[in-house]
C-alpha cells in the first residue's frame, strides 16, 4: 500500500509518501516525481517520509534516476522524516552520499534554502 | 497351460489361400473335362464308363465352390473398395468371358462345315470353356452384389443374406437327385430363389453415396453387366438346343437362380440411380457442407493460419448457397480492414455496402453490435432485398467472438429473395464453426506465447545458476562455503572468487536491481566485468571504480547493482574491502565471540556514472586470526518478512551468527536458515537468499 500527495507551501512542493514502496508501488513515486518535473515552475522539493514504512531498492531506483534530471534543471530536493530503518536503506546503498536527507521538516526547509543560494 | 490354436488361416496367408483356391478350381475343372469327356466316349462307344454320372457332378459342385471361395477372398478383402471399381470389376470379367466366348462361337462359325462339330467330343470339350468362363462371371458378380447389397448393413439383412447364400450353394446337390425330383421341385426351388433375390434386391444405399457423375457410369456399367447375362444365356441355350452336350449347365437351379438374381439387381439399380439422378446434386451439395464444415473445424489442428480460415469460410459459404458474388471484411485490432472478396471488385463493394446500409439490416446488426451482441440474432434478419441491379439479394452475418465482432461476411445473389432459411442456418454455422476455429487459434497461440515465456524463464534460471562457481577454495588457509537458493522467478544475486596469486583471493558478492531475464542478463555483465577486472590485481577501491564505470555503460538508467568486494591476503592474515551499496558483512571474531558489522562508506554500482566514483567509496582492511569466520550475504535474508510483515532485520542474523559462529562454515549456514525460515513462518521465498562464509584457519 502507498499513498502519494503532493502539496505546496510557498515556492516548495512537498510529497508526502505514506506506506511502503516496493516494486509495483514505485511507480506512483515516479509519477509524482515525473509530474513535478515537468512544471518548470517546481525548483524545491521536500520529500515527507514521517509515514514512509518500507522502501524496496526498486523504491531506491526511483529516487536515484532522478538525480540527474534534478541537477540539468536546477531542482533541489530534501527528504526528511525518514525512520531508522528506512534512511539505513538509503545508507548502505549509499544514497545519503548523493541526496539531502535531514530529520524533520524545519531543518528540511533550512538544507533547501541554503543549497539553493 | 497355454492352448496353442493354429487355425488354417495362420497356416496359410491369405494371398496363399487365393492362389491355392484358384488352383483348385482349375483342377477340379480339368477333372471334370476329362470325366465328362470319358462318360461321353464310353457312351460313344456303347461301352461302360466305369464311372457313374455323378462323378462329373461332383468335380462341377467343387469347381463352382473354388471359384466361388476364390472370388470371395479377392473382392471381399478390400474394405476400402469404391463402387464404381466393384463395377468395373464386373464389367472387365464379364468383357474376358464373353470374349472367349466370341472366339469360340467364330471358331465354330468358320468350322461349321467341317467334321470336328460333328464331333461330339470336340464340342462338348469347347462347352465345357464356356462353362467355366460362365461360373466365372456369375459368381463374381455374385460377390460384387453381395458387397454392394450389405453396405451399411444390419443383423437382419446379414441374416436374410447368409440364408440366401448359403441356399444356392446348397441347391449344387440338387444335380445329384435331379433325375428323382418332378419338375415341379426344380421350378419351386427357382420361385423360391426368385422370390428372395428380388427382397434383396431392394438394398440399393450405395446409390445414394454416387454423385452425377459415378451414376451415369453405373448406369452404363449395369446395362453391360445386362447384356453380357443376356449373351451368356442365349449362348448356353443354343448350344444346349445344337448339340448332344453331357453336361447342360442350363438346367441347374444354382445357375438359373444366380442369373436372375444378378438379372433382377442389375436392373433395379439401373432404374433406382435413374430416378436418383434429378437429387444426386442435392446430395452432393450435402456432401459438400459436410466437408467444408470439417475443414473448417479441422483447420486448426492442421496448424492453418487464421486467413486460411477465412478463406475457406468464403469458398464454403459461397458454394453452398450458390451466391454470385461474396466478400469478408476482418477487423484488426489496428482498426485496419482486411477484406477477402469472390467475384468482387472494390469499388462495387463500396457500391453494395451503401445499399446495405440502406436496407433494414444494417439498423438491425448496429443494434446488437451496440448491445454487444449479447442477445441471439435472428438468422431471418439478416438477408434483404437490395436497391441494387446486379445484387438484387444479400445474407449478412456478423463473425462475433464473445462480445467482440471481429468481421462480416456478405454474400450476394443475382436474384430477388435468393437466400431461403436452410441457406441462412448453413451460413449461420459455418460463420460460428469459423469463428470457434479462430478463437481456438487465438487461445492457442496465447498459450504458445505463455509457454515461451516460462521456457526463456527456465532458460535465464539455468544460466543464472551456471553464472555462479561450480567449486569453491578449501585450502590451509580458509575454507568457503556457499548457498544459494532462488525464488520462482529468477533473481539477481551473484558471487564469485579469483585467486589472484598463491596469497591473494577475491571475492565479490552482488545483488542486481530487478528480477526475471534482466537480472540474470545484468548478472552476466557483472560477471564478466569481475572476471577482468580482478586479474588486474586492483585494490578494493580502485576495483569498485572501474567496475561502476564499466556498468555505467551496459546498464539501464534504473537499474544498478550492488556489491562488496573483499580481498583475502593469506600470507598477512588481511582482508581489505569495499562496499558498493551491498549489504555489510558480519565478521566473527573468535576469540572474542562476538561480531560485528562492516560498517564503510559505499554506493552502489551504476548510481553515479561519473569519474567521481571513487570518492563515495572507502577502503578499509581488518586482521583476522584462526576460527575468524567472515559472513557475507544479500538482502534478501534481511528483509525476509513474517506473515505480521516485520523483517527478519540485522540484529536478529548478527544474534544468530554469534551463536554459532564457532562452528564449521556449513553449520553456521544451516543454522541461519533454520532460524530465517521459522521466522517468516513459511516455506515459500519471495527473494533470492545467498550466503557466502569464509572459515579461516
Amino acid at each position: 500500500m502507498i499513498n502519494i500527495e503532493i502539496t505546496k507551501e510557498d515556492e516548495i512542493s512537498i510529497i508526502t509518501v505514506a506506506g511502503d514502496v516496493d516494486a509495483s508501488s514505485s511507480i506512483h513515486l515516479d509519477e509524482a516525481l515525473t509530474k513535478l518535473v515537468k512544471e518548470s515552475s517546481v525548483k524545491l522539493i521536500m520529500i515527507d517520509g514521517t509515514q514512509l514504512d518500507y522502501i524496496s531498492s526498486a523504491g531506491l531506483g526511483v529516487f536515484m534516476s532522478y538525480i540527474d534530471d534534478f541537477k540539468t534543471n536546477n531542482i533541489k530536493m530534501v527528504l526528511f522524516g525518514l525512520s531508522k530503518k528506512v534512511q539505513n536503506v538509503f545508507e548502505i546503498l549509499g544514497l545519503d552520499q548523493l541526496l539531502n536527507i535531514v530529520a524533520d521538516k524545519k531543518e528540511a526547509k533550512e538544507k533547501l534554502y541554503e543549497i539553493q543560494s | 497351460m497355454p492352448s496353442i490354436k493354429l487355425t488354417f488361416k495362420t497356416l496359410i496367408s491369405e494371398k496363399g489361400l487365393l492362389r491355392l483356391s484358384l488352383l483348385f478350381a482349375i483342377l477340379f475343372w480339368l477333372a471334370l473335362i476329362v470325366s465328362d469327356l470319358f462318360l461321353l466316349f464310353a457312351q460313344i462307344n456303347q461301352a461302360n464308363a466305369g464311372i457313374t454320372q455323378e462323378i462329373p457332378y461332383l468335380f462341377l459342385l467343387l469347381f463352382i465352390i473354388f471359384v466361388f471361395f476364390y472370388f470371395r477372398l479377392r473382392i471381399q478383402k478390400a474394405e476400402s473398395i469404391n463402387f464404381i471399381d466393384l463395377l468395373w470389376h464386373v464389367f472387365s470379367t464379364g468383357l474376358i468371358v464373353s470374349l472367349v466366348q466370341l472366339a469360340i462361337g467364330l471358331f465354330f462359325y468358320l468350322l461349321s462345315d467341317s467334321k470336328l462339330l460333328q464331333n461330339d467330343l470336340a464340342v462338348n470339350f469347347f462347352y465345357h470353356i464356356n462353362i467355366a468362363a460362365i461360373i466365372v462371371f456369375l459368381t463374381s458378380t455374385f460377390v460384387v452384389w453381395k458387397r454392394l447389397i450389405l453396405y451399411q448393413k444390419n443383423k437382419r439383412l446379414l441374416l436374410i443374406w447368409q440364408f440366401f447364400e448359403y441356399g444356392l450353394l446348397a441347391t449344387l446337390l440338387f444335380n445329384f437327385f435331379q433325375s428323382e425330383f418332378q419338375d415341379w421341385v426344380f421350378i419351386g426351388l427357382l420361385g423360391i430363389f426368385f422370390l428372395f433375390g428380388l427382397i434383396l434386391s431392394f438394398n440399393l444405399k450405395w446409390i445414394a453415396y454416387l454423385n452425377f457423375k459415378q451414376k451415369w457410369r453405373s448406369i452404363l456399367l449395369l446395362a453391360l453387366v445386362l447384356l453380357y447375362l443376356y449373351y451368356f444365356l442365349t449362348n448356353l441355350f443354343n448350344f444346349s438346343e445344337e448339340f448332344n452336350l453331357i453336361l447342360d449347365l442350363l438346367p441347374n437351379v444354382f445357375v438359373l437362380s444366380l442369373s436372375a438374381f444378378i438379372f433382377i439387381y442389375a436392373l433395379i439399380s439401373i432404374l433406382v440411380i435413374l430416378f436418383n439422378l434429378p437429387t444426386s446434386s442435392v446430395f452432393e451439395q450435402k456432401i459438400s457442407e459436410v466437408l467444408n464444415f470439417q475443414r473448417l473445424s479441422q483447420s486448426i489442428q492442421k496448424g492453418d493460419n487464421e486467413d486460411q480460415v477465412y478463406n475457406v469460410l468464403l469458398e464454403s459459404s459461397t458454394n453452398a448457397v450458390f451466391s454470385l458474388s461474396a466478400w469478408l471484411e476482418i477487423y484488426e485490432k489496428d482498426r485496419k480492414t482486411r477484406i477477402f472478396k469472390s467475384n468482387i471488385t472494390d469499388a462495387k463493394i463500396q457500391q453494395v455496402k451503401k445499399s446495405i446500409q440502406e436496407s433494414q439490416i444494417f439498423p438491425y446488426l448496429h443494434k446488437h453490435q451496440s448491445e454487444s451482441f449479447q442477445k441471439n440474432l435472428n438468422p431471418n434478419k439478416l438477408t434483404a432485398n437490395l436497391n441494387d441491379p446486379d445484387y438484387p439479394s444479400t445474407l449478412v452475418v456478423p463473425l462475433v467472438i464473445q462480445d467482440r465482432q471481429i468481421g462480416l461476411l456478405v454474400l450476394l445473389k443475382d436474384v430477388e429473395d435468393g437466400f431461403n432459411k436452410e441457406m441462412i442456418d448453413i451460413i449461420n454455422s459455418f460463420v460460428s464453426q469459423a469463428c470457434i476455429s479462430i478463437e481456438n487459434f487465438e487461445l492457442l497461440s496465447e498459450a504458445l506465447k505463455n509457454e515461451r515465456y516460462k521456457e526463456e524463464l527456465k532458460i535465464a534460471m539455468r544460466v543464472q545458476k551456471s553464472l555462479l562457481p561450480q567449486e569453491l577454495i578449501n585450502d590451509d588457509n580458509f575454507e568457503m562455503f556457499a548457498f544459494y537458493e532462488s525464488a520462482d522467478e529468477v533473481g539477481g544475486d551473484y558471487y564469485d572468487y579469483f585467486r589472484v596469486n598463491e596469497n591473494k583471493t577475491a571475492i565479490i558478492i552482488g545483488d542486481v536491481s530487478g528480477k526475471g531475464t534482466s537480472a540474470a542478463f545484468n548478472m552476466s555483465q557483472m560477471k564478466g566485468v569481475f572476471h577482468s577486472l580482478v586479474q588486474l590485481e586492483l585494490d578494493p577501491q580502485s576495483f569498485l571504480t572501474k567496475a561502476n564505470s564499466a556498468l555505467s555503460f551496459c546498464l539501464e538508467k534504473t537499474s544498478f547493482i550492488t556489491a562488496a568486494y573483499y580481498m583475502i591476503d593469506s600470507v598477512e592474515k588481511t582482508v581489505t574491502f569495499s562496499r558498493a551499496g551491498h549489504c555489510p558483512a558480519l565478521f566473527y571474531n573468535h576469540e572474542g565471540k562476538s561480531v560485528n558489522y562492516f560498517h564503510n562508506r559505499g554506493l552502489g554500482l551504476g548510481i553515479v556514472r561519473s569519474n567521481n566514483y571513487e570518492k563515495y567509496i572507502d577502503v578499509n582492511q581488518i586482521s583476522y586470526k584462526p576460527g575468524d569466520k567472515l559472513f557475507l550475504y544479500t538482502d534478501g535474508i534481511v528483509e525476509a518478512k513474517n506473515p505480521e510483515g516485520e523483517e527478519f532485520g540485522y540484529d536478529r542474523l548478527s544474534d544468530v551468527v554469534s551463536t554459532y559462529g564457532s562452528e564449521s562454515p556449513e553449520k553456521i549456514k544451516e543454522k541461519v536458515i533454520e532460524s530465517l525460515y521459522s521466522f517468516i513462518d513459511s516455506e515459500g521465498l519471495d527473494d533470492d537468499y545467498t550466503i557466502v562464509i569464509i572459515g579461516f584457519f
